[in-house]
């Protein structure tokens, strides 16, 4: 595959098998979110379950689809510092008004 | 794509101080920005969550499979964004015009999705102003759905310019940015059907 022009410290971006291969993997991720919602032997760990499934989704979109994974490392720390901003005020909040 | 354009593009990638792209640049700043904008929109859902007074309640009008679907349909999406994007860079416009066509219309089935789900809400009684899961429910996944909406419109401009020859091969990065607000826009509805939805109440 040609590439786009790109600085010095990026990488080329995979091809469409690896993005097919992602959509299976989140498909799967998703279908067992859903499953987990209604698998009564699961609720009493519902929670962590479906947060560790939900960063998995957002991480495989995030390096894999937005290519940050292969871009460069001044992509991924701007992108990083608003999340960690964003959950770090989030957790924040929900402590103060006793949200958990 | 000819020397004489590849030639072009990597002048303008090494013409910025960073000798990265200033567009990507650009909208990754942006993209960290909206990550605070809806941090701040589903702090406010998962603060009043539980705290309404008068019903209907979350467990009265959610429709996990339907809403599952519509998951299913933006993840979809953003295959067919990485898919349009990926073609283009190979020169292969006519099949980037298939895939950014097929995007935009996922995400209309999208949009059609939450219409129906906010007319369902509203035949149940819950509205904006009815209790405070109505008010933070609307006010997050309506401004959610406006992104949507957005992109939708990104999508079908990218769309029209490629039949003038605006999009090709060696300006992919125009629709690299655009992609990067469409899975964007996806993570942030990966966030949002887990904490909103699936999380028991």
């Amino acid at each position: 595959m040609s590439r786009q022009a790109r600085g010095p410290v990026e990488h080329a971006h995979p091809g469409a098998v690896t993005y097919l291969k992602i959509a299976v993997v989140l498909a799967i991720l998703t279908i067992t979110e859903v499953a987990t919602y209604y698998i009564p032997a699961i609720q009493p760990i519902i929670a962590p379950v479906l947060i560790v499934l939900s960063i998995a989704k957002f991480l495989l979109v995030v390096m894999f689809y937005m290519h940050l994974k292969f871009d460069s490392p001044l992509f991924r720390g701007i992108f990083a510092w608003g999340m960690f901003v964003a959950i770090a005020i989030v957790l924040a909040m929900m402590a103060l008004y006793a949200a958990f | 794509m000819s020397h004489a354009k590849t030639a072009a593009a990597h002048a303008d990638a090494h013409r910025t101080s960073t000798g990265l792209s200033n567009n990507k640049l650009l909208m990754w700043t942006f993209l960290a920005s909206d990550c605070m904008f809806f941090g701040s929109l589903i702090l406010t859902y998962m603060v009043y969550r539980g705290r309404s007074l008068t019903g209907p309640y979350p467990e009265d009008v959610f429709n996990i499979p339907f809403t599952s679907v519509s998951a299913a349909v933006l993840l979809l999406s953003s295959l067919t964004m990485v898919l349009a994007l990926a073609a283009l860079q190979q020169g292969k416009v006519k099949v980037f015009r298939v895939w950014i066509l097929a995007t935009a219309l996922l995400g209309m089935l999208f949009l059609g999705g939450q219409y129906f789900e906010f007319t369902e809400f509203a035949h149940e009684g819950l509205g904006l102003g009815t209790n405070v899961f109505g008010s933070s429910f609307f006010v997050l996944t309506g401004i959610h759905g406006t992104h949507v909406g957005l992109g939708i419109i990104w999508l079908l401009t990218l769309f029209v310019l490629s039949f003038r020859g605006l999009v090709r091969q060696d300006n992919a990065e125009k629709v690299e940015v655009a992609g990067l607000y469409w899975h964007f826009v996806d993570i942030v509805w990966i966030v949002i059907f887990t904490f909103v939805y699936l999380l028991p109440y």
